[in-house]
């Protein structure tokens, strides 16, 4: 089967304006977080990216998704709106809204197609289906529901428009163990069944095999190891990435 | 968000007081809308500065005037005046203050700094300045006070908007394509619903006194018709000769205030 390129991102040089800086100091300091990073996503294909904290997995995402619009290089995209999933369940969703409204809210804000309000209400029947909520928790605000499900709920929001390209920064960093295995679980399934492809991140190795077909592996803006996820933990040949094996206890 | 039952309102003491002291209040202006025990303006020489009497339960003025009457129609007259101040002066604050809090750069600088000066005003001062330029009445009056509330509530709302617009829910907003207005009225301003209540209701207050301090000025409503402040200010010759004349209006000022700091602070605890 031949898969096509949905993201190709060449050469890529993020930066970070000192925003602060109207409060402290005057100079604007331009922090570079990302240096010269290309790889492609293919279809369909689950990316995975690793690394320690701090370097730069999140800028990355931040970068394709469009919220940080200063960088140089090319990202380019085969089908746009690319959707994302957040690290923090508790700070992802807007307190003040009902779990169906903040379901509803891109679909409003569609801009390729106008939604009337049946679709929408159909479209998110469907979207709780998928995550496995029940129907009754539309009518709940965040606070009422627990961490696992209010990723499912973000999970949800990010799949409403039906992208091709999904990023999940962290998704299960922030809850316990055995609900990290069923987001995990979900994620999975959501994979197999929509076929669309993910950028996965995470700091976890061992979260990270469970999914990824391949890793790529970060430190301090660069990519220092990029392969099939079996090869990289097999055999991999970037010190780095043996380090990170060793601290999640993979290799022997 | 919890649920409002009467339940939960009872055990709040701030609340229940809060609900009891302007329920009581609302129920004399409502009754004085239709009805009031003698016209408020209605003179009589042969019945001039009474006490306390079943005749005349807050007695009458210097013209012979029904004090009570005057009460429940110098109440309304004030809790409309600061009714207009609140709407004027939340309503530009809360647009400016979220507006610039939003955008933040070079439109936040500008407009922090006039609001900075105008917040270096005294309200009143700002208020006198007003009316002198305008003319005196009531309208000039809510809105020179409209005015002279806009700068505190900008400032709340700016403050409350900078701390919401860089968390995660608002980036993901973003992300979805929401646009800046919407943003801001949709997705932001609900979340600051609670701080914004409780400081309307002391900015109620802030108002009410600051009408009864401009009536008792003079630059408030005119003779004949009454407003709490105007009639304490008629009423502070009378002051020893007739204590119960100042008196009346001043308690049912007291209460107006007490009542709305009592709900502001249930509202605040309710958060």
């Amino acid at each position: 089967m031949e898969k096509e390129t949905v993201l190709k991102v060449s050469s890529l040089d993020v930066f970070y304006k000192n925003r602060k800086r109207k409060l402290f100091s005057k100079q604007s300091k331009k922090i570079q977080a990302l240096f010269d990073v290309s790889f492609e996503v293919q279809e369909g294909e689950v990316l995975a990216i690793a690394g320690e904290s701090g370097c730069g997995k999140s800028t990355l995402a931040r970068a394709i998704v469009g919220i940080n619009k200063d960088y140089e290089g090319v990202i380019w995209q085969k089908y746009g709106d690319p959707q994302m999933v957040f690290q923090d369940p508790y700070n992802s969703l807007n307190p003040a809204k009902k779990v169906g409204w903040l379901l509803e809210e891109p679909l409003k804000v569609d801009k390729k197609r106008k939604w009337t309000k049946e679709e929408r209400q159909q479209r998110v029947k469907e979207i709780m289906e998928e995550i496995e909520l029940p129907l009754n928790m539309l009518e709940r605000y965040p606070s009422q529901l627990s961490g696992g499900q209010r990723q499912r709920v973000c999970i949800g929001i990010a799949l409403m428009r039906n992208p091709k390209l999904l990023i999940a920064d962290e998704p299960v960093s922030a809850l316990d163990v055995t609900i990290q295995a069923q987001i995990m679980e979900l994620l999975r399934n959501l994979h197999k069944k929509l076929g669309i492809s993910i950028i996965f991140i995470s700091h976890d190795l061992r979260v990270v095999y469970q999914i990824s077909d391949h890793v790529m592996v970060m430190k301090n803006g660069r990519i220092v190891e990029y392969g099939a996820t079996k090869d990289v933990y097999r055999n991999p040949q970037a010190e780095y990435t043996k380090q990170l094996l060793k601290a999640a206890g993979i290799t022997r | 968000m919890k649920k409002i039952s009467f339940k939960k309102i009872i055990k709040d003491p701030y609340l229940a007081i809060g609900i009891l002291i302007m329920g009581l209040v609302l129920l004399m202006i409502i009754v004085g809308f239709f009805w009031t025990p003698y016209d408020p303006t209605k003179m009589s020489a042969s019945e001039k500065l009474q006490g306390i009497s079943l005749r005349h339960i807050m007695g009458t003025d210097n013209m012979g005037r029904d004090v009570f009457s005057r009460v429940m129609y110098g109440s309304r007259v004030t809790l409309l005046i600061a009714m207009g101040t609140i709407i004027i002066g939340a309503g530009l604050g809360t647009i400016i203050g979220a507006v610039t809090g939003y955008y933040g750069g070079v439109i936040d600088e500008v407009a922090m700094r006039i609001i900075d000066a105008l917040f270096a005003f005294p309200s009143i001062l700002l208020a006198l300045v007003i009316v002198s330029v305008f003319g005196v009445g009531w309208m000039q009056l809510v809105v020179s006070l409209g005015i002279a509330f806009v700068p505190s509530f900008a400032r709340i709302v700016r403050g409350e908007v900078l701390r919401c617009k860089d968390m995660d829910y608002i980036q993901n907003a973003r992300l979805q394509g929401v646009g800046s207005l919407r943003m801001i009225f949709v997705h932001i301003l609900p979340n600051i619903k609670g701080v914004l209540a409780s400081s309307i209701l002391i900015g109620f207050n802030n108002a009410v006194l600051a009408e009864a301090g401009l009536s008792y000025l003079g630059v408030g409503s005119q003779p004949p018709y009454a407003s709490l402040g105007r009639m304490l200010s008629d009423a502070q010759q009378y002051m020893f000769t007739r204590p119960s004349y100042v008196m009346c209006p001043g308690i049912v000022i007291v209460l107006m205030v007490l009542g709305f700091a009592f709900l502001g602070e249930g509202i605040k605890r309710w958060e």
